[in-house]
């Protein structure tokens, strides 16, 4: 019996190595293993001529000053024969015997005085000046060389002569054009792998706390809320994004810089004032009616003030670094860089603006919702619940649906409208009818498992290939790279960080829920001071990637220094390509010191 | 002041920490919580201000249902009862003032509080209440630079500033020395005797007990098995609490 289970394993284990012979078997032929190319003379010549142009990255050159140096030899010989002049001595001189010689007849060059260890070309000039190659020299320790050569069948009346040119160093070394090049791209990649990161932090940390289970298990509202908000949110970002479009409408014209600048400076000061006023500090008791309208009204006035002098703010930031491009010479790209920062300002107030609108209509249909749910009669409250449920589900999947037919146009009203429209009325009188007005809905896991399978999916593709699409959007060139990488980041840095808000300990998180707080409130005094430390660390870790992302997204045209090195492989061009390599490993390394050092020191 | 009706809580694991927990608490009273480790005192405490959603049962605080509160009304509750934690939970990265300021979150409006700041008088109250707990020259010191004993006085002045009608301390004393623990239960009859602040406490030791509590409720594996006064807990009333094979120390 024993002895059976133990022949059953033996066998098993058998099988098991046989199986993994084959699979690697297999693996062997798919990636086409080839021991000959290895061991073929050609191949190995190209391998060690490969790894010693890598071994000299082009770094430095010489100038380099040439030696000429003439000996006269006659083709054929004249009738009374030729004798050389003597040559001067002191300088590096050749003897060429004989003087004289038949055409394709041999001679042999001596040369002296040369420097010591310097090669270059031995060629026939004819009276026409062209030199013909007659071989090369080599010059050794004691300055001389030797080497015979065949005349070329040239013949003259004339003296013709024997020439060698040497070249030779002089002054000390200099920067090579592919150093300076290569130094402007390893620039232009840290700098790069700077903005992605800065981007993608942005991004990343609002963005993190969706995808944070602990925080996002406990967001649950009513379904008639949650219904209400589906209808309200798209319907605030279409009126905030008209609002903002109406409001820079209004900026744009006015055309004084005084104006400008009077709004810039009296705008914040108006809406810090504003605000005070409509939002008092504290209140012990619930205000009327009036006041919180009049309230209402103030606040409203504020976010236009706000919005108007943001957009008087970006017009200027753009017009002052026009201005500042052309007149700093340059430092111009401080001024293009201020133009740029007005422009995204203004683009990013669109947005804003429309988050607004969505914020507030949000706000609007929490408040009516959570009066349907509780200031009305149970019955009624049902049925608001499942008519709100099945308008708003019928809504969502239409959304989806327009979204999916924007990509591929199909047009077919009945996939874009019917068919979803009952399917999600369906879904939403399903939800309706199961569930009672005041049970929670868990609004906030749907966000999280969102939150979560978008960021998966974004980070499982690679920058590199993210970057082939931004290229066809904005052109080759580092800013490509930059966006294919900021969004790469963002996805990464998210997932990073909510792992980091799902350590957070409960108990700060605990009592400053007890105290009263709200759930804004509650992630600024708990959960922020707690994970300070680990975002900086993660940011830092992320940056060190984003280096040595930003040295290869070059390769599919995202700019920085892989762009140059891809050139330079392609060109064969193997000493320039390994100043490129040399770089990137400098630069990888040094980054790799400085953040584990920085880390160490927050951390 | 406080009624709990037929309180009962499951877990979601099916755990059932509290069953048919019914007392009443009247303004002023000091009543302590006592039971094995286990029994249900920590989620007691936590289903008054629903850190913890109670399972069946109602709670009365202030003539409010909190139990049937809305969000809004939850929140307008919550900021009238402090709460004082074993392990204090203060944020440790945070100043000992920013600690304490926390307290008025439940008052201050959002907007603000989000740029941390504060109204002139919350500033002066939160050094009164540091002040009174005798650590007023540590308000800038990060909270993990104190000592236990420190840290839960800051936990006190947090619950303070809450000016609340009731202090909830879920075994404040137990990660404390017995020197330290008096000195912390002082100021808890401090608040208690001289604010006239209802204080529901869990202890351990009935040494503390008999010389804090006005009065005693004691649950076992999640039910009410004795409410009385502390003197009232002989032999016999010890061993149904504790169980039979518990021995009396101090
Ligand atoms: N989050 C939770 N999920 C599931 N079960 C829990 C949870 N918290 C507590 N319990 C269980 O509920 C019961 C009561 O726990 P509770 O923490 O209220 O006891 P306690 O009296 O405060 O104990 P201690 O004196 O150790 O603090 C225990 O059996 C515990 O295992
Ligand atoms: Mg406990």
């Amino acid at each position: 019996m024993k002895n059976l289970r133990q022949i059953g394993k033996s066998a098993l284990l058998g099988v098991a190595v046989l199986i993994a012979l084959v699979i690697y078997a297999y693996g062997f032929k798919v990636t086409k293993v080839n021991l000959d190319e290895t061991r073929s003379p050609r191949r190995q010549e190209q391998l060690v001529r490969i790894l010693r142009a890598l071994a000299r990255p082009d770094l430095v050159t010489y100038d380099q000053e040439e030696y000429v140096v003439n000996a006269p030899v006659h083709v054929p010989c004249p009738a009374g024969g030729y004798e050389a002049p003597a040559p001067n001595t002191d300088e590096p001189y050749m003897i060429v015997t004989p003087a004289c010689v038949e055409p394709g007849g041999t001679v042999v060059v001596k040369g002296f005085n040369f420097n010591p260890g310097t090669t270059g070309p031995l060629s026939f000039i004819p009276p026409s000046e062209v030199s013909l190659r007659m071989g090369n020299i080599q010059v050794g320790a004691d300055g001389t060389f030797e080497i015979e050569a065949k005349v070329p069948k040239r013949e003259s009346d004339e003296n013709q002569y024997v020439r060698a040119i040497t070249r030779k160093q002089v002054g000390g070394p200099k920067i090579s054009q592919t150093a300076v090049d290569t130094w402007d791209k390893i620039v232009e990649t840290v700098f790069l792998a700077l903005l992605a990161t800065t981007i993608g932090l942005l991004f990343a940390v609002p963005l993190s706390f969706f995808a944070a289970r602990n925080l996002m298990k406990d967001v649950n509202s009513p379904l008639t809320v949650v219904a209400l908000n589906l209808l309200a949110i798209p319907i605030g970002l279409y009126l905030g994004g008209r609002l903002a479009g109406w409001i820079g409408g209004l900026s744009q014209g006015i055309d004084s810089i005084v104006i400008m600048l009077l709004t810039v400076i009296l705008g914040p000061v108006i809406a810090y004032f504003g605000l005070r006023w409509a939002l008092p500090q504290e209140e012990l008791t619930t205000p009327t009616l009036q006041t919180r309208v009049i309230r209402i009204l103030g606040l409203a006035a504020v976010v236009f003030v706000a919005i108007f002098s943001l957009y008087m703010l970006s017009a200027l930031a753009m017009r002052i670094g026009d201005a500042l491009e052309i007149a700093l010479g340059a430092a111009g790209f401080l001024g293009t860089f201020l133009a740029d920062l007005g422009d995204i300002l203004g683009m990013a107030l669109a947005v804003i603006t429309a988050f607004v609108g969505a914020g507030v209509l949000s706000g609007l249909a929490g408040r009516l919702g959570k009066f349907l749910v509780r200031g009305v009669q149970a019955r009624t409250a049902k049925i608001v619940m499942i008519a709100l449920a099945i308008i708003s589900g019928a809504a969502i999947f239409i959304l989806i649906m327009m979204g999916i037919n924007w990509l591929y146009q199909f047009n077919k009203p009945e996939l874009i409208y019917y068919w979803p429209g009952v399917l999600g009325a369906l879904g939403g009188l399903f939800l309706g009818v199961r569930m009672k007005p005041r049970d929670p809905f868990p609004i906030g896991m749907v966000i999280y498992n969102l939150a979560r399978t978008i960021f998966n999916a974004l980070r499982s593709i690679e920058a590199l290939i993210m970057v082939i699409v931004f290229v066809v959007w904005v052109g080759i060139g580092p800013f490509a790279g930059v966006l294919a990488l900021s969004l790469h980041t963002v996805a990464a840095l998210a997932k990073l960080y909510s792992e980091q808000v799902e350590s957070i300990l409960v108990g700060p998180l605990e009592a400053v829920t007890a105290t009263g707080a709200n759930r804004l409130q509650t992630i600024i005094y708990a959960v922020i001071p707690q994970i300070i430390p680990p975002y900086i660390s993660f940011t830092m870790y992320r940056w060190d990637i984003n280096v040595r992302m930003s040295t290869i997204i070059g390769f599919a045209g995202g700019g920085g220094i892989g762009f140059l090195l891809i050139q330079n492989i392609n060109l064969l061009n193997y000493r320039a390509a390994s100043a490129q390599m040399l770089a990137i490993a400098l630069v990888v390394a040094s980054m790799d010191y400085l953040s584990s050092a920085l880390r160490e020191r927050t951390v | 002041m406080l009624k709990v009706s037929k309180l009962k809580k499951v877990y979601d694991g099916g755990v059932q920490a509290l069953e048919n927990v019914s007392f009443e608490v009247p303004k002023g009273q000091f009543l302590a919580v006592i039971g094995l480790s286990g029994s249900g005192k920590s989620t007691l405490l936590r289903c008054i201000n629903r850190l913890i959603e109670p399972t069946e049962g109602k709670i009365i605080f202030d003539g409010e249902d909190v139990t049937a509160a809305s969000e809004d009304e939850l929140r307008h509750i919550r900021r009238k009862i402090g709460m004082v934690f074993q392990h204090f939970n203060l944020v440790q990265r945070s100043s000992v003032l920013t600690n304490v300021l926390a307290g008025r979150l439940g008052y201050v409006n959002p907007v603000w509080s989000l740029f941390n700041r504060f109204p002139a008088s919350d500033l002066e109250k939160a050094m009164r209440e540091l002040d009174r707990v005798g650590i007023a020259d540590k308000a800038k010191y990060r909270a993990d630079e104190l000592s236990g004993g420190q840290q839960q006085r800051v936990g006190i002045a947090r619950a303070m500033m809450q000016e609340p009608h009731l202090v909830l301390a879920d075994e404040p004393v137990a990660s404390l020395d017995p020197v330290l623990a008096h000195s912390i239960m002082q100021y808890l009859e401090k608040i208690n005797k001289e604010d006239g602040v209802t204080v529901l406490c869990s202890l351990h030791f009935l040494d503390l007990v008999h010389r804090y509590a006005d009065r005693v409720i004691a649950l076992n594996q999640g039910q009410l098995v004795f409410d009385g006064l502390p003197q009232e807990i002989n032999d016999e009333k010890f061993k149904e609490i504790y169980g039979r094979d518990a021995e009396r120390v101090g």
